[in-house]
């Protein structure tokens, strides 16, 4: 048996399924809820800096003002909102209702669009 | 002793077998999940608003004191605090749980975000309470 392998792949992986949109709305929920936490951090932070003065509060503004702040708000907002429409579809989903494939693709883009017009609209108004 | 069951050749073979399987706790553990998932929907709500409303105030901390000063803002942020805490340690744990298995680097990770969660959450919510009282 000196006859070389066939390179054949080991298990289906991210090359061989086709991306659907659920698996997207999956992966992004966990994404997404991962870097909330990164959020929540810069929400004690403030509370704490609030708590403990003008000069560690003016530090914390300083952060939050700053372009890397800005950017970095923007992307919790943005992520916040898609994982809670995404974590609301997830509750819908337990209680029995968006189980079919076209419920769920109107549910994903429903998400998309939604994720991005409470961004702009808690940004911009 | 990357996984569990590679443990050394001295234990026995229940020794080995016992802590394995089912933690039972699953569904305990989903339930709060989704628990606080729900009570998060208002919170979080409110949470923005009252983040976007504090980032546009011009001033310093004053702004921010003075709005925790009120019982209401308090007892929300608390409660805030509590319930994102608990669903993001909840959260974290599956994660890790799913790529890292490598059983002493899975346990600390495990330790430090839940401890460090709970530390986040006191000092949140003694801030809040500072402001208040």
């Amino acid at each position: 048996m000196s006859s070389k392998p066939a390179a054949r792949p080991l298990s289906p992986h991210l090359q061989i399924w086709k991306w659907t949109l659920t698996m997207a709305l999956s992966i992004l929920h966990r994404a997404s809820g991962v870097a909330l936490v990164a959020g929540l951090l810069m929400v004690v932070w403030m509370l704490f800096a609030a708590a403990s003065g003008p000069e560690a509060y003016d530090c914390f503004k300083g952060f939050a003002t700053s372009i890397l702040g800005q950017i970095m708000l923007l992307g919790w907002t943005g992520a916040l909102f898609f994982h809670l429409f995404a974590g609301i579809r997830h509750l819908l989903m337990d209680m029995g209702y968006l189980l079919t494939i076209p419920q769920a693709e109107f549910a994903g883009k429903l998400i998309f669009l939604g994720a991005a017009l409470m961004t702009a609209l808690v940004w911009l108004v | 002793m990357a996984y569990k069951w590679e443990d050394t050749a001295f234990k026995g073979s229940l020794s080995r077998a016992r802590g394995l399987g089912s933690a039972r706790s699953g569904v305990e553990h989903w339930m709060h999940q989704k628990m606080t998932a729900l009570a998060n929907i208002p919170l979080v709500l409110w949470a923005v608003c009252s983040v976007a409303q504090l980032a546009r105030a011009d001033g310093g901390h004053q702004v921010v004191t003075s709005f925790f000063a009120q019982p209401f803002n308090a007892v929300m942020m608390t409660l805030f605090l509590i319930s994102t805490l608990y669903h993001a340690v909840l959260g974290i744990q599956v994660v890790v749980e799913d790529y890292i298995h490598t059983e002493s680097t899975k346990t600390v990770l495990l330790m430090l975000v839940k401890l460090l969660a709970f530390a986040l959450g006191v000092a949140g919510i003694f801030s809040v309470l500072k402001m208040a009282l």
